[in-house]
Order: structure tokens, then sequence, then C-alpha cells
């Protein structure tokens, strides 16, 4: 049977969220077709206990590619082990997340395997009548929601926005198989290569992973003021983010710019905070669960497009906030 | 070094205001742009020819009236343009638009980098520029956000991804994909303007390139758009005016009582 492939991502500290989250994916378009689902995790030496996770997440088979060579995600060598397993396997879908990871692997494989790709998908499901996968996901800006679908070629592929579905809850009482498969030399390939990851000292960029996202805007007057929105952030364990504006006047570096022209996220909770919300901004947000707006402007944008509203100074709100949830936890 | 920057051309955006009710684009006028992730990698491959000297050239897949991007990039520095349009192209996706750019490319040769933006501001995928990688069999920097040098036929510099700034290395040539910290682009000089008035811009269509029929425009596409929806982007928000000492406090625990029945406000974080 042609079974649905996912692709693992993996980190330093094992495998990443988004690896659970096109687990949960996969299994629903598994159960429906009525195949299997397996996950394929290429890296320089995981752990063997990570590909039972796997299993206990939804998988019924483990591909693993496990190479000191491939300890960096490089596009060229990842590729063709991706190529070479679709060829051996033949699944019918293959899904990875629309990260850096994805975004730059799977495309470079859509060309090799001649067959349809399409980008961060924010819905997935399999059309009754052909079996085919139909793929949602916001163009023009998140203005319109298209559905796409890959009818004539194999394997029909699809990146998905990370946070966009929640991991399924791990069943330890899973079974499933674990194949090792062999890096070739031939796939070798050292035109590219990574040297070092440098982490910007206290500023932190991974908004789009973030559960909980705390933006300003123009609102907030002046870059000082960003730490109301810091210290919100970290009382919430989350993480800052930033219009354009705030962006551009540099209040805010631009790994936090969030909106189209940034980062398209989709947190549990997005606070706005002085933001009037741009199209642009509203489109990068829009798959937000729950948008929360702090605004002196009661008709502005992002106050519409929220689930709910205060209307006010920020200044007294944001202070006020931090003391009620500082009381809430004392006292709880 | 020749250095090839594949641009698009994009429906204005900052003209466009969205309908409250049904989430869709209004667009005053008509006005197409350079995308404008793409005047980013314009802008990169125009500090390589200002530091170590190179010939750039612009391309763009599409109707007649895309040769108003190519004459703009132009007048910010670029030295050559070449415009690929035939009724064949029409309809492709991002696999069919990257087979077509790459003969192109090759028809460039010798080519030592090829530049793009990170996305087109419409399509949004992000996908045309590692398939050009892929059928030049060429190696890919993505997300590049920096470049320390390039020579010997080396680039250094670094990605933007998730974890942080990724220092890599790589071999030209090479396709490379920027994001907006390389730099702010540079506007159109009244000298490039002039020379892009003049200069005649080649059409290349599919025969001239030799394409592959089956590979061209809708029909060789692998995916089909087979709907369009309006998301509704109104969620009837709960609003509560905060003003005032009384209503201030009352209002913020309002919020953190929503916030709290949502399991939201969890200490450490929400996962459950």
């Amino acid at each position: 049977m042609h079974d649905v492939w996912i692709l693992a991502e993996t980190g330093h500290n094992g495998l990443k969220d988004i690896s659970f989250e096109l687990l949960a994916r996969g299994r629903a378009l598994a159960d429906t077709l009525g195949v299997k689902l397996a996950a394929v995790v290429i890296g320089g030496g995981l752990e063997s206990s990570e590909a039972w996770r796997l299993i206990a997440h939804g998988s019924d088979i483990v591909y693993v590619v496990q190479d000191s060579r491939l300890e960096h995600v490089t596009c060229i060598p990842y590729s063709r082990v991706i190529e070479h397993l679709i060829r051996k396997h033949s699944p019918q879908i293959l899904l990875a997340g629309a990260t850096t990871t994805g975004r730059t692997i799977l495309p470079y494989v859509a060309v090799k395997v001649h067959s349809g790709l399409t980008a961060d998908c924010t819905d997935l499901a399999i059309e009754a009548d052909t079996g085919n996968l139909l793929q949602t996901r916001p163009a023009i800006g998140g203005n319109i929601m298209a559905t796409i679908k890959t009818p004539d070629h194999r394997p029909q592929m699809a990146t998905v926005r990370p946070r966009s579905c929640r991991p399924l809850k791990a069943d330890p009482s899973r079974s499933g198989q674990v194949v090792s498969e062999l890096f070739e030399t031939a796939w070798d390939d050292d035109r590219f290569s990574v040297e070092d990851i440098r982490v910007p000292e206290g500023d932190r960029v991974s908004i789009e992973e973030a559960d909980i996202v705390v933006s300003g805007g123009r609102g907030l007057k002046k870059k000082e003021n960003v730490v109301l929105l810091d210290r919100l952030a970290h009382l919430l364990s989350g993480e800052t983010g930033a219009s354009r504006e705030a962006v551009d006047r540099g209040w805010k570096s631009y790994p936090h710019q969030v909106g189209l022209s940034g980062k398209t996220i989709s947190p549990k909770l997005y606070i706005g905070v002085g933001i009037s919300g741009a199209v642009q901004h509203l489109a990068g947000i829009k798959t937000a669960e729950c948008i929360v707006a702090i605004n002196s402007d009661e008709e502005a944008n992002l106050v519409a497009m929220a689930d709910f509203a205060l209307i006010g100074d920020l200044f007294e709100i944001l202070p006020e906030i931090q003391r009620q949830i500082e009381e809430r936890r004392r006292s709880s | 070094m020749h250095i090839v920057v594949p641009i698009k051309q994009v429906p204005e955006t900052s003209d466009v205001h969205m309908d409250a009710l049904t989430g869709t684009m209004i667009r005053s006028g008509n006005t197409a742009i350079i995308n404008p992730l793409d005047l980013y990698a314009i802008e990169s491959a125009l500090k390589l020819k200002d530091r170590i000297g190179a010939t750039v050239s612009v391309l763009t897949m599409g109707p007649t009236s895309a040769v108003k991007v190519l004459k703009e990039a132009m007048a910010m520095g670029c030295d050559a343009a070449v415009h690929l349009s035939d009724r064949k192209f029409a309809g492709a996706d991002t696999w069919s638009t990257s087979y077509v750019l790459s003969l192109a490319i090759r028809n460039l040769s010798p080519v030592d980098l090829i530049m793009t933006g990170e996305r087109a501001t419409d399509g949004d995928t992000g996908q045309v520029t590692p398939e050009v990688a892929s059928w030049l069999d060429l190696p890919l920097v993505s997300f590049l956000s920096s470049i320390s040098t390039v020579q010997d036929g080396i680039l250094e510099g670094e990605r933007l991804i998730e974890e942080g700034y990724q220092k890599i290395r790589c071999l030209l040539p090479a396709v490379v994909s920027v994001v907006k910290e390389v730099g702010e682009p540079r506007l159109p000089t009244l000298r490039g303007k002039k020379r892009a008035m003049t200069y005649d811009i080649p059409v290349w269509t599919a025969d001239e390139l030799k394409a592959e029929e089956s590979f061209l425009g809708l029909k060789g596409s692998p995916t089909r758009v087979v709907r369009i929806g309006t998301p509704s982007v109104i969620r009837d928000a709960t609003v509560v005016q905060a003003s005032g000492e009384y209503s201030l406090k009352s209002a913020v625990s309002q919020l953190l009582d929503f916030l709290d029945e949502k399991g939201l406000l969890t200490e450490g974080g929400t996962h459950a």
C-alpha cells in the first residue's frame, strides 16, 4: 500500500514539536485512507528512544537515516536521502513543516521526483471520491484560502504551517517498526557546509514557535517602552513580537517582525498592544487561536479581528495586567 | 562574476484594504510592482557589483506588462534584462515556473550566482528558488541574511533559521535566497532610468528556450487550484473599556478570567 509520510525534524534537543504536529496530521489522513503512517527522520545520530516517541505519537513505521555527515540540515544530501526513500517505497503523501528546513528541502525534492508541492498548508483533507489530498492554504496575503490538489503526480507533497494543529497524546502502548536505512557516500555534497550557529544574545528569534506572542506597535511611542511588552511576554512565558512600524523605527529587531513582511505566526495567544492592524499584519496572525487587542482606538482593525479587546491607555493597562497576574499566582 | 536575479511582478498591496465582512482585498487601482522582497535580492546583487565587480542580469516570466518591473530593476543599476513571455507559460505553478526560469538561466551562462527574494508577496510560497536550484543541480543557500565574503568562488555568510544565525560556506555557482536583513534596497537613479528607457529587453519564448512542452503552463503543472474561499476575519470581540481606575481593574480582571478559561495563564507556558 502507498503510505502517508511525514518528515520529522530534529534539533539539539532531539525531535522538534513540528514532528509531532505532522504526525497528528498524517495520522488523520492515513486513517481515512486505510494506510500506514511513516515518519522519516534524518540526522547525525539520534537516540533510538526518539524513534519510539514518534511511534507513541502516531507513527506505524519510522525510517531512520543517521550518519555523522547528516548532523546539519543540508539541502542536497537530505534531498537525496528523501528522493531515494520515495523511489524505494512510493508513498502517496509526504508532509513536512513549513519551516526553514521543510521550505528548503521539499521544493528541491519536488523537482527531482516530478511532483507537486503546496506551501504552508493550514488544512489537509482527503477528497472522498478520488482519495486525493486536498491542501488548503492562505494566499494573496492571507486574504483568500486556496484549496489545491496534485491529481496525477505522486507523492502529493505539502509543507504544513507550524502550530496549525496539536500533537496527539503519546500512547506508549502503540507498536511500530523502526527501519534503518544507510546513507550512501555518493549522496554527500561538500559544496555547501554549515560552520557554526550564532544565537543573538538576549534576543531570541523564534516567534513562530512560541505559544504566546505579545506584540507592540506605534502605540508604544518609544523604544524605552518596549520593556513593557518584554515583561508581559516573559510573565506569560511567551515571546515579544513587533509590527512593521515598530521594527522600522528600530524598537525591535527584524526577527521579531509579525506580518507578511515578517513572520506569519499562529500562536495559541496573540496579544497586540498599540497595533492598529494593517492588512499585512492581520494576515500574519490570522490563524492565531486567540487574539487580544489592547488599543486606545475602538475602531482599530485589530480590535475587529480580536476575540477580546481592552480599550484604553496601554501604559495603564500593561502594568495592571502584570500586577493582577502576579497577584493571582501568589494566591493560587 | 555574473549574477542573475529572477524577479516577479506582483499586485501593489499598499493601496489595498480589507473588506471587514468578507476578508477580501479591495484593490484601488491595478498597479503592478516588483515583488517587494525581490528588491532585497537586487540590492544584494548590486552591493556585490559595487564591492567586487559583477554583471547583474534580471529575469522575469510574465505577460507583456511585466517589462515594467525589469525596467525598474535596471533603473536601480542592473546591467541586463530578459523577459520570458509566451502564452504557453500561463497558469504555471512553482514547479513549471522554476523549470522555465532554469532554462533561461542556463541560456545566460556562465552564471556564478542566482539571487532571489525569500518569496513573492502574492503567491507566498517561497518554492520557486529551491526548485530552480534543483533543476540546475546547484547548491542552495536559503534565507541568507548577510554576506561576509565572496572570493575564490566561495560565498560565506549567515542564514536566518529558527535557532538563530547559521554561518555557512558555499561553493559557487549557487542559488541564494535573501531575507530583508541583507540591507535596505537602493532607489532608482536618473542615470539608471535613462539606460532602462533605451535598453531593448529581449523576449524569450518557449521555442527559444527549447522547452519541453509538457512541462509548461497549467498543463505542465502538477498542482491544481480547486477552490478559492474567503476566510472570515471578524471574531466578534468582547470589547471592554479600560479607563479610569475602577474600570481599568475590572477590565483587566475580565481579560485574565477569559484567558484563564482557555488555559492560557498557566505559569511556565501553556504546555499541558
